[in-house]
């Protein structure tokens, strides 16, 4: 999506033309400008040193970094006489400069991020070639301009340095020639017996062309099988459409036109395809203003606190496994099924179903009962029937065929492949993506299942579990790096087109598989394309696929809406009656940062505060504090899980909120072929996952063992002290009756209570308006999903600090997000209150104040600067911001010296380097580019042409950056509602960013 | 008990007491000047170049407008260095034989850049745009001087932050009418200080506290 | 000492042991300095300052190599070991300043016995209290951005900072008080370069010495120069302590943001300073049999002092209970009840029994007149009033205003090695001074003889 669409055009076709010339050549020229030192060693290093010193620092006596430090320190001593004098710098121009390409200004491409298969259609920055950010594309139906954590973090994974950087035959380098020679043999053999021999494992499917090529392969080699895996994939959804309707089908929701919404364990808000739009929906209806004042209500019944429930306005602790005794419940209150006896103890159940149902009731065909991704396929069954009875469906609840490839029960299809390989018929495996020997539920036992194939090949980035049971590891082409397509949650296809030529020679599943059928020498834009020339009907296909290419969309590619016939007859049979006998129940949940273990190696995302627990770098045995209590057990020590005969020794996690006599355990981490940052982080819980329970049972055993555990969590204090007014709250009915009351009387000093003038924000010397730079934080809005977290960290260098340093306290994130809970740690249902805190750029800053040497002062237009080429690194400010917003360089923490994560940099930004404090800008470098341009065309901003990067990446557009000088813009219009108060206004700081309060909407007659 | 200092002692002590003060001054002294002596600026200093490319030449003798070459120094904050390309668009049909443009030709033969050395070089935290100067009246000459006279490329200014603060302090003393942008030895049409208030309106000039404000140029 | 401030003469009389003559005092003080044989406490005192002295040299080159990092700071405990350190050996040095300035102008002469390794301690506190605020930077190599000189970047310190004051408020704080020890000294300095007979040492004391020959003119005009800067040197120690704790006072961190700091800190400083000098007295004149020269009197008077203030400072405490509950401000509340029942908890009472309970035993003679207990309850006080700085900078801050943002300050050994570095750097110091110059003031101790009374009547 470069600001010219034909330049744009011509790029892409420069880009293919240079593909065919061989990537490297490519990338050199268009980084020529760049000229990043060390990329030879980039391309042929063996293992680059650690990002970031995890050093303990109780002994700081390791080798080289150590070294190195020393000479630094001398160097900077030494250089203390002739300070000013800068060291020789060289530029290295194009031979021949991409016409579209202006040296200094980034350039944006659509592309999509895949995530279990499903697209995000976002926009990538790119630095004379270099992706350095990821953000939401506006035009695309899943990310409506939001971004989401993965997505945005993936750019950093594109230059992991761990990544697997050549084909290898049984550990040893090879190269993609003698791997195709030999495949090309194989495939000679196969071909012969119809490739019953042959078998593909991939990861879920919903690229249009992968599935033709894989049709393709299907004519050519008949007695091929393909088998499909994905660990956090939507199981229960798929076998639960089976048994409701028959046949696979795809639902989504538009929360935008529900005023009730029941989420039985479902945390669509956070996770999930489609959370992102889900988010923006649900919020735009809690959007309160004087004006606006409906606001649709939320139940959310769930065993571990989500960020999902943290919304809530009726949050229901309840046991994973019990949710299906709810729905019944439900069900039945709202005639939607026949209702069995009521089997289960707590009673709670049928009195919340009762004032839940009546509630439903009363907004037939504006309501939604949406069912998660890890509850049985009776519970998303008895979901399609409410929201039928409801009439809900065509309303708020749509369905489509289904958007995957090939929709099959994919447990089964890989107990199908676990028994083929007993049988020793395969002869050829080629695991596409994907790991596995890791994710497998642990009875299929597939690490020893998978050497029973003659011939292994594994394409994926890194070299992990799963490689090393295979002969043949190749090199996956990371998403930026090569063309492909996808399905998005309604069914629109995106293509994925690259930023940059592959970094390690690297080649996506698509290559392979082409390399299968009867044109293997066909590069990835060359399939892609051909596919949809084939798709397109019309002589204007080259317009057609430039448009599609430039949007990242192709128009009209949506699934049409259906109605599908739902048959009563699944929905007889009702659950037995459940009881833990003593023990445990178990939930297996994705973990909400690094996902299945995909994401482990990923800094950003293994530092990135997970929702409500505020800990990184750790999975946990999160219980409720009473079970703990019985237990004997406290957050930190050891206990020992055993289910079905399997064991696991883990620590503790007491968490508020969550339900009793149940467990949740996260699975990804404990990984022990992920990379620098992935091994030995947390542990793993799929040897306890079986392909039984895949999502939660009962029958789990915890003992306590001795040994304890320190977590790293980047919040100590929870509890919420209702004396300092940090977070104003209310009910709708209250702010109703008294907008004001939501202050319950915190007070701000009065602007005149100084001895000393004012500054004038509003015209400068001369006069002329002046911008004043200000943010408004619905808490109304935000869901503390972080993906602000991840936008600040990518889009302002920030760097990875390493466990044991967040364990110190010293996590680098400029922006956080508090996360409070009223009433005691004890309560059994608590509620959380979110609440990000980026720098407040407060006019009376109190950091400017104290700092020796003026390294942070105020800006003319009400910015808070912090120079850090100025900073000595006193920390006083750091002492005297009650905010506690600013980070101190305590070490080097920025990495100077791997030259793959130097591409990553954000050119905008300066490094820090150690010794420095640095803080939220407010994205100044945005705020600079854009008045530039505006000045250039002599002209005054628009409101909403700087999006800071926090703002651009919320999805529930809680973040709102502006001019408050223009009482039109949406910041002031925002400030200028009676539910917006300044944090800790009454030390009389004077906030720039301001916050909106959160106003809940429970039903009135749920306590009766 | 003899004397063990001679009477001129007295006197070396008080030199060296008095002397002492002076001393301290003069270190100062000499710290400052040092700072900002053309070793440490690399003021003045011709820098070996691939080629000993002369803007004199180009600029002086042919004339050339500056944005033939550094073709983004309108929009962009980088104001380019031309691609091997642009040097081709003439020294194909002319000089095509001289062995001093050897290292061109190479270049544009094997794609191979030129690696040229930078002679005004900011601190990696100084943030500089050429786009909004050149957009607001501050022509190439004022920070690059005369470089229609000058046969090999070099420093005209210290390029220190005191000297970036001057101009930002009082922009109307160096500002000029846009279309004498890219003139060399350009005289204004009577003073100033006068043109330079008039223009600060035209072009809308930023107000000196916005102008200093640290966020300007440093990120 | 009320007494003697009607009547010198009869203090005079008791300051030092009777049978003193010129000659004694010198000779017993000069040969300390003179003597070929150095007592093996000094070799003892000595080595034990160098070992020391190494650690810290180690911990500051790791500092320098690898950065603040290795202490235990965090967000939001951006402040710990390192300040708290400064401001207890300002506070240390305050004593010296005291001693030879107000108590010269309040023509207290008992001083004059311990005057002069009260100045010599001041100088190297200040010494070891001066490298802190630059060890504790994150870039220490640009520390001089903290002064205002020409620069080519066209800024200036921030007047505004109380970090900018502190640098003014130290430096002229070393200037004068060395000033002041060096002026005292040239007599004496005289004294050794005429009673020596190593060459080299004769050479030496001489040029130090700038002439000094004893004329009246040089009397006289010492008696000016050493009039001038007392009086230069007093208001120093109320105003050196007093910017220190504006370090704290200006911000806004409850329990720090609070107007009685200043007297608060200068009474803890004069507290703190005169327990140093008990320290270091005692175990001094016992060992050098010194005990005829610094009498059970100067003990008892510093003892004296010390409770005085001791009794300030206590005052002080609870004056910052009292107003933590007294401005129903919710921050300051918890500010104070944490700094005694949260995590710190320890830390302060601990502090409150060395500096408030502790001391009171002082208001007992037979206590006050024995030098052992004397000794240790000076120890006592040293620790307390480390403690009482470290628990106001970190226990403040790890609490401050966000909940969300609270953490706790954990001291890496390398904190500790810097600490205790620093005493060895000041022991090393000392001990130096007590071998190579004399440790009392050799013609002072004269003016107190009677004989001198008889001169100067004589004289009159």
């Amino acid at each position: 999506m470069s600001n010219n669409p034909e330049n744009h055009l011509d790029l892409a076709t420069v880009r293919d033309r240079l593909r065919s010339t061989g990537g490297r050549k490519y990338w050199r020229s268009l980084d020529e400008l760049a000229a990043t030192p060390g990329f030879a060693d980039l391309l042929h290093r063996e293992f680059p040193r650690q990002a970031i010193g995890w050093s303990d620092d109780e002994n700081p006596g390791e080798g080289r970094r150590n070294f190195l430090k020393l000479m630094g320190a001398s160097l900077a001593l030494a250089g203390l006489t002739a300070c000013t004098r800068q060291p020789t710098e060289h530029i290295v121009p194009y031979v021949r400069q991409p016409e579209e390409l202006i040296p200094g200004r980034p350039l944006f491409f659509a592309s999509a991020a895949t995530l279990g298969g499903v697209a995000n259609g976002v926009l990538v920055e790119s630095h004379e070639g270099r992706p350095t950010k990821i953000e939401g594309n506006p035009e695309h139906p899943a990310t409506l301009g939001a971004c989401d954590i993965f997505s945005q973090a993936s750019v950093l994974q594109l230059y992991d340095p761990d990544r697997a950087q050549a084909p290898t035959l049984n550990g040893e380098i090879s190269g993609w020639g003698s791997f195709f020679g030999s495949l090309r043999a194989m495939l000679t053999a196969q071909k012969a017996k119809n490739g019953a021999g042959l078998r593909i494992l991939t990861e879920t499917i919903t690229s249009p062309t992968v599935a033709e090529q894989l049709k393709g392969i299907q004519k050519l080699y008949p007695a091929a099988k393909w088998h499909q895996w994905e660990p956090a994939g939507p199981h229960s959804a798929r076998a639960a459409s089976m048994q409701a309707f028959g046949q696979p089908q795809n639902t989504y929701y538009d929360f935008s036109k529900a005023d009730v919404v029941v989420a039985l364990d479902s945390d669509f808000l956070a996770s999930g395809v489609a959370s992102l739009r889900y988010a923006r929906q649900f919020s735009a209806r809690r959007r309160v203003s004087e004006g606006k004042t409906n606001m649709n209500r939320l139940y959310v019944a769930e065993p571990m606190p989500t960020a999902t429930g943290s919304k809530a306005d009726h949050r229901m602790p309840l046991r994973a496994g019990d949710v299906e005794e709810l729905t019944w419940a439900l069900a039945t209150t709202v005639q939607a099924a026949a209702g069995g006896p009521k089997t289960n103890d707590n009673g709670d159940i049928y009195r919340w179903a009762e004032k839940i149902g009546a509630d439903l009731l009363r907004s037939k065909g504006a309501s939604v009962v949406i069912a998660g991704e890890y509850q049985s396929p009776m519970v998303h069954a008895l979901a399609h029937a409410i929201n039928a009875k409801l009439g809900n469906v065509g309303t708020t609840v749509f369905y489509t065929d289904p958007i995957e490839a090939n929709p099959t029960d994919q447990l089964a299809s890989l107990q199908d492949l676990a028994k083929d390989l007993d049988s020793g018929v395969v002869d050829v495996l080629l695991i596409l993506s994907g790991n596995p020997v890791f994710t497998a539920p642990a009875d299929l036992g597939m690490a020893a299942r998978i050497q029973k194939a003659k011939t292994r090949v594994h394409l994926s980035l890194f070299r992990d579990e799963t490689s090393q049971v295979c002969q043949w590891h190749l090199p996956e082409a990371h998403f930026l790096e090569s063309w492909g397509d996808a399905r998005a949650f309604d069914g629109t296809v995106s293509i994925q087109q690259p930023l940059i030529a592959p970094l390690y020679q690297g080649r996506s599943a698509c290559e392979i598989l082409q390399s299968l059928s009867e044109s293997p020498e066909m590069n990835p834009y060359v399939i892609v394309k051909n596919y949809w020339s084939s798709q397109h009907a019309g002589a204007d296909f080259d317009a057609w696929w430039r448009r599609a290419v430039h949007d990242g969309v192709i128009a009209g590619t949506a699934l049409p809406q259906k109605t599908p016939a739902l048959h009563g007859e699944g929905l007889t049979a009702h659950a037995q009656k459940r009881t833990l006998g003593g023990k445990l129940e178990v939930n297996f949940r994705p973990d909400p940062t690094i996902y299945d273990g995909r994401f482990a190696n990923n800094g950003w995302l293994q530092e990135l505060p997970k929702p409500i627990t505020k800990m990184t770098w750790d999975n946990a045995v999160y219980m409720n504090p009473g079970d703990a209590h019985r237990l004997g057990v406290e957050t930190g020590s050891m206990v020992e899980l055993s289910y079905e005969g399997r064991r696991l020794k883990a620590p503790v996690r007491i968490q508020p909120g969550h339900v009793d006599g149940s467990v949740t355990l996260h699975f990804g981490y404990g990984r022990t072929h992920g990379g620098r940052s992935a091994n030995g982080a947390g542990f793993d819980v799929y040897p306890l996952r079986t392909s039984k329970a895949l999502w939660q049972d009962v029958g789990l055993e915890a003992s306590k063992v001795s040994g304890s555990y320190e977590f790293a969590d980047t919040q100590m204090e929870g509890v919420l002290d209702p004396a300092r007014h940090i977070i104003h709250k209310g009910t709708i009915a209250e702010y109703l009756k008294d907008p004001e009351a939501v202050h319950d009387g915190a007070e701000a000093p009065a602007k005149s209570l100084t001895l000393y003038p004012g500054f004038n924000y509003q015209t400068d010397e001369e006069g002329r308006p002046k911008y004043a730079w200000g943010m408004a934080i619905d808490l109304n809005s935000c869901t503390g999903c972080t993906a602000c977290i991840v936008a600040c960290q990518a889009e302002n260098n920030i760097a990875v600090v390493g466990k044991d340093q967040v364990r110190r306290g010293r996590n680098m994130q400029w922006l956080r997000v508090d996360t409070y809970y009223a009433g005691t740690a004890e309560d059994p249902n608590p509620e959380f209150y979110n609440q990000p805190i980026p720098c407040m750029q407060c006019e009376n800053a109190p950091c400017e104040l104290v700092c020796p040497v003026q390294a942070t002062s105020h800006s003319a237009e009400g910015l808070n600067d912090m120079v850090y080429n100025r900073c000595v690194g006193t920390r006083y400010c750091s002492n005297n911001c009650p905010y506690k917003v600013r980070r101190f360089n305590f070490y080097l923490f920025s990495d100077y010296e791997t030259p793959s994560l130097k591409l990553l940099h954000n050119p905008d930004v300066t490094v820090r380097s150690r010794g420095v404090m640095e803080k939220c800008t407010y994205c100044v470098q945005r705020i600079n580019a854009a008045k530039m341009d505006a000045e250039k065309q002599d002209r005054r901003l628009q409101d909403g042409e700087i999006q800071t990067a926090c703002q651009a990446s919320c999805p529930t557009e809680a973040i709102i950056f502006g001019d408050i000088n223009d009482p039109n813009s949406r910041v002031s219009k925002m400030k200028s509602q009676k539910r917006n108060y300044g944090l800790l206004e009454d030390i009389n700081t004077r906030p720039r960013t301001t916050y909106l309060a959160t106003l809940r909407n429970p039903n009135p007659e749920w306590e009766s | 008990m003899s004397q063990i200092f001679h009477r001129s002692t007295n006197t070396y002590s008080r030199i060296v007491i008095f002397g002492a003060v002076f001393f301290l001054a003069f270190l100062t002294w000499v710290f400052t000047v040092l700072d900002r002596s053309s070793y440490a600026t690399r003021q003045h200093q011709v820098r070996e170049q691939p080629v000993p490319f002369s803007h004199a030449h180009h600029v002086g003798a042919l004339g050339i407008d500056c944005r033939y070459c550094h073709t983004t120094v309108e929009t962009s904050s980088f104001a380019n260095i031309p691609p091997t390309k642009t040097c081709m668009n003439c020294h194909s049909q002319i000089w095509i034989t001289s062995p001093t443009l050897e290292p061109v030709r190479a270049s544009y033969r094997d794609g191979k850049s030129l690696d040229w050395t930078r002679v005004h070089d900011l601190p990696d935290y100084v943030y500089f745009n050429h786009s909004i100067h050149v957009a607001k009246g501050v022509g190439c000459e004022t920070c690059h001087g005369r470089v229609d006279k000058m046969p090999l490329m070099y420093q005209q200014n210290a390029l220190q932050m005191e000297w970036c603060l001057n101009c930002h302090r009082n922009t109307e003393k160096y500002i000029r009418p846009k279309e004498f942008i890219t003139t060399m030895g350009y005289e204004p049409a009577g003073d100033q200080e006068e043109i330079g208030r008039r223009l600060q309106k035209e072009y809308n000039i930023q107000g000196v506290r916005l102008l200093t404000s640290c966020s300007t140029c440093h990120r | 000492m009320a007494e003697e401030l009607q009547d010198p003469h009869v203090a005079s009389k008791k300051i030092i042991a009777p049978g003193y003559t010129f000659g004694t005092v010198t000779d017993q003080i000069a040969t300390v300095v003179l003597t070929k044989r150095t007592p093996v406490f000094w070799f003892g005192g000595f080595a034990a300052g160098l070992v020391l002295l190494f650690l810290f040299l180690l911990a500051v080159g790791l500092l320098f190599a690898k950065g603040v990092g290795i202490w235990g700071l965090r967000t939001p405990v951006m402040w710990g070991f390192a300040i708290t350190n400064f401001v207890w050996w300002i506070g240390i040095g305050h004593a010296g300043t005291l001693i030879s300035a107000i108590l010269l102008l309040l023509n207290q002469r008992w001083r004059n016995s311990i005057n002069r390794f009260a100045e010599a301690m001041t100088l190297f506190a200040v010494a070891c209290a001066g490298m802190f605020p630059l060890l504790h930077l994150g870039r220490p190599w640009l520390f001089y951005w903290l002064f205002p000189y020409p620069n080519t970047m066209g800024v200036q310190p921030n007047f505004r900072s109380p970090l900018v004051w502190d640098v003014f408020a130290v430096s002229t704080y070393a200037t004068v008080s060395l000033l002041f020890w060096f002026v005292g000294l040239m007599p004496d300095l005289a004294t050794l370069r005429d009673r020596t007979h190593n060459r080299f040492a004769r050479f030496t004391y001489g040029i130090l010495a700038m002439g000094w020959r004893g004329s009246a003119k040089h009397w006289s005009i010492y008696e000016t120069a050493s009039l001038l800067l007392a009086g230069i040197a007093t208001p120093l120690v109320l105003s050196v302590h007093t910017v220190v704790s504006f370090d704290f006072t200006i911000a806004i961190v409850p329990g720090w943001h609070s107007t009685f700091f200043p007297p608060y800190f200068v009474a803890g400083a004069i507290y703190s300073g005169f327990a140093m000098v008990l320290a270091l007295a005692i175990p001094l004149r016992s060992v050098y049999g010194l005990e005829g020269l610094i009498t059970d009197r100067h003990l008892e008077n510093s003892a004296k002092v010390m409770l005085a203030t001791g009794l300030i400072v206590g005052y002080s405490y609870m004056m910052e209970f009292f107003n933590g509950w007294y401005t129903s401000n919710v921050y300051e509340h918890a500010a104070i009840w944490n700094r005694m029942f949260g995590p710190y908890k320890t830390a302060y009472w601990f502090l409150i029994t060395c500096n408030i309970v502790a001391p009171q035993l002082l208001w007992f003679k037979q206590i006050r007149q024995k030098p052992a207990l004397l000794f240790m309850s000076s120890i006592v006080v040293l620790i307390g009033m480390w403690l009482e700085r470290y628990v106001i900078i970190v226990s403040s801050l790890a609490q401050d205003y966000l909940p969300s943002s609270w953490g706790i300050f954990r001291a890496t050994k390398w904190d500790w090695f810097t600490y205790v570095g620093t005493i060895g750097l000041f022991l090393f110091l000392f001990f130096l001074f007590i071998r190579l110059l004399p440790m009392i003031s050799i013609f002072e101790v004269r003016t107190l003889l009677p004989q001198a009374k008889v001169e100067e009547e004589g004289g009159n």
